[in-house]
């Protein structure tokens, strides 16, 4: 008798726990650690912008966020890993523009449809550089040389081929009315490699961030031309935009934001957007952006989930051009 | 003035020395682990730099990165593994040496080696950073393609034994070097499907397999208790190394000079420092044949090269914010983020965190030997442990790596395959360094190689249109001629002998 009480009251105080288990996995939802994945290397200017959400979403969440690399194959190993992740909303991931890129080449089938979009957090417009001592004092007279030299006759680096910069550069001349590879691409693994080139007379144009030009323009070794940017850049306010150097609409540039795999709760989903927005708009977030001179634009999930959809077209008919496709 | 003083305030206050401290007791168990690396003890230290204040996060990855250099050859000399990529150039020596009962003097030169090449190229740091830089600056695709090919030449050179051997050896790597996509035409080479793979194999996993799992798999795979190693060496660290400094200290100011300037380069670090330090250390000494037998010259050669290469690589990366090496790749990003904008500016800004950082350089260097005194001294771990327990401990250390790096269970996947072909090769006398190298270089001489042609639109002449890289060109074709060249000058001489012998 005794026997069976207990057994009883055994299974009464575990259904309790088990109850009680469960709501309190939907009522709280963060509580446990979230990893935040990113796809490029640690030190780099994704990893740092990853790094300070982490920090501030860690104050809005009350949880540790850690952020883990996933580097290399131009981002589709990191992308790979958040998409197949699973989609309780412990592992998101800094999804960047190279995810409207990548399958159009036919690297991976991942697409924007793979993803639940949180937040976009950044947007950085490229520069045009090239070497302080070169003969163009502004874009203008940059574009008249393009124009007049035979195809092939400059250079520019700063991505792989088919990357941002690339594409974004490409697009620029197709915008000005020249063959999208009017300007020979010489793939690099990045921008500071390329600035190195630049710098080494290798090549004669690097259209990146100007953030990541900095420390050669501040050398005086190399100098902006222009930014493909609908604003100029605080840090940098002797820049024009093209808009203002030659009278030119184009812009197209680098999105970063927050996302997890397909198939999210959609409480998971208003907590994480409202927890990021936060962090987006806090102090440690916003000073370390503009110090570094990175572009902050903010839209929440349903913009970014729209943003994506747009790019993925501009980037789809970039890459036609250029003849990258697949 | 004020700002050194400035600078001086900011390293020594008890926060700062403590990080110091305590990051290189992390920095040398890193390096002393077999299967853990510098690269990744920095890695794994930027989440926590992130809540430090810049001076002692500076101090943490500097201090970090020359003890885990130094330590790699603890288990180099003791369990012919060694810590870190830089440490495989000589790790034939030191064990060598080890076996032989001297594995403690081996390590006390190694030691002041160790600190003479970081202090000597933070001098340079110091002092010529901004000439040095502009050195630099002159490398372009067509340079980076000669020096890359001159470090795979070395390793052919130094080879200890067959040359086919070591040059097949050389072609594996070469091969694993070309799996992952391709920066030039973006396709996907060798991935079989898996995402992973197309970021390439990295080398760490690999350097794992080759020399640790081939130790783990030739002890298991032998009666007994595998290599042979003197029950407790005796010998005592420092007494020996005043007299081998007498004989070799022009080989310490080569390899510094020389592990500095390759460091300074972007995209060559401290572990091709350490090979062409050592080959042209063996090119120039009186006992070319003592070298990879166990020769302690090779050892002050290499060891003073590496740890200059940690001070040199800082050079681009505080001048032009470029990385010199994987190391300082993620440490410009920590200077980002802490607000030190590398960049000629950061030698002007009169807060004296640049004076602070070359005085932490100093202090890092100097506590390497009393921190690597007693790793010397404690070292005897490695012999005291029976390896049927240290055997296992290593492998579960060598996954923890292997996985580390990219947080991915391929890479552990790679490094098992990869240690269970290298023991096979090992079996056949095919020494793994090589392979290493290839594996390191590959993508850097294939890059540099296609981005030159597209910029020369396919003339191979350019390679000797600029004054450096027809140097290093010239350098590289003889360095492949020089064993027809001997040999036919031992024919001629031979037959002027002979006719010396007829006339006479």
């Amino acid at each position: 008798m005794k026997a069976i009480i207990n057994t009883k009251t055994v299974k009464t105080v575990t259904a309790t726990l088990l109850l009680a288990a469960s709501s309190s996995a939907f009522a709280a939802y963060p509580e446990k650690p979230i990893t935040i994945i990113v796809p490029w290397a640690a030190g780099g200017g994704t990893d740092a912008t990853a790094r300070t959400i982490a920090t501030a979403l860690e104050e809005e969440l009350g949880q540790t966020v850690n952020v883990v690399n996933r580097t290399g194959g131009s981002g589709v190993v990191g992308h790979s890993a958040m998409a197949t992740a699973r989609p309780d909303g412990y592992t998101l991931g800094l999804v960047t523009g190279e995810l409207n890129m990548m399958h159009w080449q036919g690297l991976t089938n991942l697409t924007y449809e793979d993803y639940t979009p949180i937040g976009q957090i950044n947007f950085d417009y490229p520069g045009i550089q090239v070497r302080a001592d070169a003969p163009y004092e502004s874009l203008e007279d940059l574009v008249a040389a393009i124009r007049e030299e035979p195809k092939g006759t400059f250079q520019a680096s700063g991505t792989g081929l088919g990357g941002v910069w690339h594409l974004a550069f490409a697009g620029f001349l197709m915008d000005q009315g020249m063959e999208a590879d009017r300007v020979t691409w010489i793939p690099s693994q990045g921008a500071a490699p390329a600035m190195t080139e630049l710098a080494a007379g290798g090549l004669e144009i690097v259209p990146s961030s100007v953030p990541e030009a900095r420390s050669m323009i501040e050398a005086g070794r190399a100098k902006s031309l222009g930014v493909m940017g609908p604003e100029r850049i605080e840090s940098f306010p002797d820049v024009p935009t093209i808009q203002e150097a030659i009278g030119s609409d184009y812009l197209v540039g680098e999105w970063r934001g927050i996302a997890g795999p397909k198939g999210m709760d959609p409480e998971v989903v208003a907590t994480l957007e409202t927890a990021l927005e936060a962090a987006y708009n806090s102090d440690t977030y916003q000073d370390f952006m503009s110090q570094q001179g990175f572009g902050t634009e903010w839209r929440n999930a349903e913009e970014f989930g729209q943003l994506m959809v747009e790019m993925d077209a501009v980037y789809g008919e970039i890459i036609e051009n250029v003849g990258l496709g697949k | 003035m004020d700002t050194i003083l400035l600078g001086l305030q900011l390293v020594f206050n008890v926060e700062t020395l403590l990080v110091i401290l305590a990051a290189s007791v992390f920095g040398v168990f890193v390096g002393a682990v077999p299967g853990l690396t510098a690269t990744m003890a920095v890695a794994l230290l930027v989440p926590i730099t992130f809540y430090m204040d810049p001076v002692p996060a500076i101090a943490a990855i500097v201090t970090t990165s020359a003890m885990a250099i130094f330590s790699g050859d603890i288990p180099a000399t003791y369990l012919n593994i060694p810590g870190t990529p830089s440490s495989a150039a000589y790790v034939g020596d030191s064990h060598l040496l080890a076996r032989s009962g001297r594995a403690r003097e081996t390590l006390g030169v190694n030691l002041v080696c160790s600190v003479f090449g970081g202090i000597f190229g933070t001098i340079i740091l110091v002092f010529v950073s901004p000439s040095l830089a502009e050195v630099a600056l002159q490398f372009s695709s067509f340079e980076y393609f000669w020096l890359a090919l001159l470090g795979l030449s070395c390793s052919i050179f130094i080879a200890i034994g067959s040359r086919v051997k070591a040059f097949l050896s050389l072609m594996i790597g070469l091969l694993l070097s070309t799996v992952g996509l391709d920066m030039m035409s973006g396709a996907p080479r060798f991935t079989f499907g898996i995402p992973d793979l197309m970021a390439g194999i990295n080398f760490i996993p690999v350097m794992i397999g080759m020399f640790a799992l081939n130790e783990l798999m030739l002890f298991y795979g032998s009666r007994g208790d595998g290599r042979a190693m003197p029950s407790l060496s005796k010998d005592s660290v420092f007494s020996q190394v005043p007299g081998h400094l007498k004989a070799y200290w022009p080989n310490m100011f080569r390899g510094g000079s020389i592990g500095t300037l390759i460091g300074a380069l972007p995209g060559a670090g401290a572990d091709i420092a350490a090979w062409i330090s050592y080959a042209v250390g063996k090119g120039r000494s009186k006992q070319k044949e003592a070298y990879g037998t166990g020769h302690i010259e090779g050892i002050v050669d290499a060891s003073s090269a590496n740890n200059s290469g940690i001070s040199g690589a800082w050079v681009p990366a505080l001048v032009f914010g470029i990385p010199g090496d994987s190391i300082t790749a993620i440490v410009i990003g920590v200077l980002y983020m802490k607000g030190m904008n590398p960049g000629p500016t950061i030698f002007m800004d009169g807060s004296g965190l640049i004076y602070a950082l070359f005085v932490v350089f100093f202090l890092a260097n100097l506590v390497m030997l009393p921190i690597g005194y007693a790793a010397i001294r404690s070292a005897k771990v490695f012999i005291l442990t029976p390896r049927k327990v240290l055997m296992p401990i290593i492998l579960c250390f060598c996954i923890v790596g292997a996985f580390s790096i990219n947080n991915s269970i391929t890479d552990v996947w790679i490094m098992l395959i990869i240690g269970a072909v290298a023991s096979i090769l090992a079996r056949c006398d095919f020494p793994m360094a090589p392979a290493i190298l290839g594996l390191v270089l590959g993508t850097t001489l294939e890059n540099n190689f296609m981005s030159s042609m597209l910029k020369s639109n396919g003339d191979l002449l350019a390679f000797f249109s600029r004054p450096i890289s027809a140097g290093l060109g010239a350098l590289v074709i003889l360095l492949w001629l020089s064993p027809l060249l001997t040999m036919a000058y031992k024919k001629f001489k031979h037959a002027n002998s002979n006719k010396a012998q007829e006339l006479s």
